[in-house]
């Protein structure tokens, strides 16, 4: 591990009630200025993770650090250079919007003289500004979550934590949510920790991935690394004569499987948008003509299948967990 | 502004923590009118209805025409006005004071502290279940700030609503006792902020590990009850059974009110007896706080 970690944990564990293994001797670390996403279903350690990365859970075994502080031994400086984006909307209900951000700022000794300019800023960046005067209890589902977004950036944090920040979002607020997360990291320079249970938030914000699965990380590595170590893209073609060309399609380039399946070809190839062109150069040169072709990109979905074994579903969880998850589920849309 | 001097000190975020509890009560319009009315119908309805003055009232020892007739007017006159002596020594020698209506308004003053505090313990399990106070741990506030902004905000609010109490009781037959002076009113309030740091105390520290509603809910009704009946509320220690006085004379709330009734109601004070009241509630408000501030600094980080 080089001295760029900015997030470092070694055999981090959480174990509840003396036997419910939530987090499983955990080894993972973030980069200086990455997006590194935690990946997994409902109740496989995510919100554990980020408890105790946060300082709200206390490790039961394992090390972990954010910057060099000890998460265990150095809570306060962890505190004042993290910032948190809960999964719930945390923001009251009964405040207005700037109340909510001076609040936070306040929970950070920042003084009033600073604070006021700061929040006004941030509610711009998050484009709240005219709504900042009414309260919470009238704002929508993306309105709030961009809301608990100014609040997590109000004492300049340089690592921003984010627990699924789009949960019961619908879709085109979760892209305008991808959006200012993107903005405001350019903005401030942060390192992002987030966890996701949706693959297509992982694929589009993060870095790098970690998959958790039962406590317990099943892989690391970037979006494109962990499709391709599935062994590469396929490609659909079809071609007008008759005449197998199987054994043609073989011998291209960084093509790894050939199967015909009723007249069509399903080939498994590394580097897909390369090695198509070569495959239909080769099919020519031999006097083949190709009626059809598709190629498709192995998406995370695929990744995730292949490392658990199943695909994305919700897990046993707590009751607890359950009734946060609901609750934000219910205000993000407006209930 | 102040939050300036603190925010390098231990205590930054005390005030804006038991201000955002307190703007949820005053800024929502509803809820603040309903404090303001819940002390009026309990102490009109229950204070008229409960009303134990009127047993020995006149109207309910009237003579029977027969024993009457045997009496000249002059001598029934008489008669009356040893009676009615004798009602105001009976109530008293109960209550302290003639007018049971004053009686029960020290008590409810009492009461609504204990309702206060009691909801003001449950918003720990609302902000721990809504993730608010998952966000407040992960910043740097100090753990203890976090309870004592709870106990303060709950202190502030049943104070205010004593005041109410205390104004509303005037119209509807207070009669403040012979040695009542407006400087007494301070005492009061001392003593609320006691009871009321106590009390809040208590209920943070049986909500603060709690995840869900429904146990806190029960240990506070069990507790409720007791507090309430088991003190001198309604009725007058001294009167209760051996087996109750035995509860009541360990339960707080008793020497609060008792201690509030002889600032406010009763003919005479006495010093020594109200010493004692001062510093029983002292002691159990700092035995409480101290033990609420020692579990926040272990439970609330789990």
């Amino acid at each position: 591990m080089s001295e760029g970690d900015t997030i470092k944990a070694e055999g981090l564990t959480k174990v509840f009630n003396g036997s419910l293994v939530a987090v499983d001797h955990i080894n993972f670390n973030v980069k200086h200025g990455e997006i590194f996403g935690f990946l997994g279903p409902n109740g496989a350690g995510k919100t554990t993770t980020i408890n105790m990365l946060i300082t709200v859970l206390k490790p039961t075994e394992g090390k972990a650090s954010i910057l060099g502080y000890d998460i265990a031994k150095q809570h306060d400086s962890v505190r004042y250079s993290i910032g948190v984006v809960p999964q719930e909307y945390t923001a009251d209900e009964d405040l207005t919007g700037i109340e909510n951000v001076l609040l936070c700022a306040d929970l950070y000794g920042i003084p009033r003289n600073v604070s006021k300019k700061r929040a006004a800023d941030l509610l711009d960046l998050v484009e709240l500004t005219n709504f900042k005067d009414k309260k919470v209890q009238t704002y929508s589902g993306g309105m709030r979550r961009r809301l608990e977004l100014a609040c997590g950036l109000i004492n300049r944090p340089k690592v921003l934590f984010l627990d699924e920040p789009t949960l019961g979002l619908d879709v085109q607020t979760r892209t305008a949510t991808w959006n200012y997360i993107k903005t405001l990291k350019k903005e401030f320079g942060m390192t992002l920790f987030m966890t996701t249970h949706y693959l297509e938030e992982a694929d589009a914000l993060c870095d790098r991935i970690a998959i958790i699965d039962h406590g317990k990380i099943v892989v690391v590595g970037s979006p494109e690394e962990l499709k391709h170590s599935l062994g590469g893209d396929l490609i659909t073609l079809a071609t007008k004569e008759n005449e197998d060309v199987t054994e043609l399609i073989q011998k291209v380039e960084h093509v790894k499987e050939v199967r015909k399946e009723d007249g069509t070809y399903r080939i498994k190839a590394e580097f897909g948008e390369v090695t198509t062109p070569f495959i239909i150069e080769a099919l020519r040169k031999k006097g083949h003509t190709v009626t059809k072709l598709t190629l498709t990109e192995p998406t995370l979905n695929e990744v995730y299948l292949e490392y658990t074994g199943k695909s994305m579903r919700d897990a046993e969880e707590s009751r607890e967990a359950f009734f946060a998850q609901r609750a934000t589920m219910r205000r993000a849309r407006g209930h | 502004m102040s939050t300036n001097s603190l925010s390098k000190s231990k205590l930054h975020g005390l005030w804006a923590l038991t201000n955002r509890e307190l703007k949820k009560w005053y800024k929502a319009p509803v809820v603040f009118a309903l404090t303001l009315i819940q002390p009026i119908i309990w102490l009109g309805l229950l204070g008229n209805a409960l009303n134990l003055g009127s047993l020995v009232s006149s109207s309910s020892i009237a003579f029977p025409a027969d024993l009457a007739a045997q009496f000249t007017p002059q001598q029934l006159g008489t008669l009356n006005q040893f009676f009615s002596g004798l009602q105001d020594q009976i109530l008293t020698s109960t209550f302290g004071t003639t007018s049971y209506i004053s009686f029960m308004a020290v008590g409810m003053i009492a009461f609504t502290a204990l309702f206060t505090t009691m909801f003001s313990g449950m918003s720990v399990v609302w902000d721990r279940r809504l993730g608010f106070l998952n966000k407040v741990l992960s910043t740097p506030v100090s753990r203890s700030v976090i309870i004592i902004s709870k106990v303060l905000s709950a202190t502030l609010r049943s104070m205010f609503q004593a005041s109410i109490i205390l104004i509303i009781a005037v119209p509807l037959g207070f009669q403040p006792g012979a040695a009542f002076t407006p400087i007494n009113i301070l005492g009061v309030f001392a003593f609320l902020f006691l009871i009321c740091l106590g009390l809040s105390s208590l209920f943070i520290a049986i909500n603060i590990r709690s995840t869900r509603i429904e146990t806190p809910m029960a240990v506070m009704t069990l507790l409720n009850l007791p507090l309430t009946f088991a003190s001198s509320a309604f009725f007058p220690i001294d009167r209760m059974p051996g087996w109750l006085q035995a509860v009541a004379n360990v339960n707080p709330l008793s020497y609060t009110m008792n201690g509030m009734r002889q600032l406010l109601i009763n003919p005479t004070i006495d010093y020594s007896q109200l010493a004692l009241q001062y510093a029983y509630v002292g002691i159990f408000a700092a035995v409480l706080t101290t033990i609420g501030i020692v579990l926040s600094w272990r439970f609330l980080n789990k």
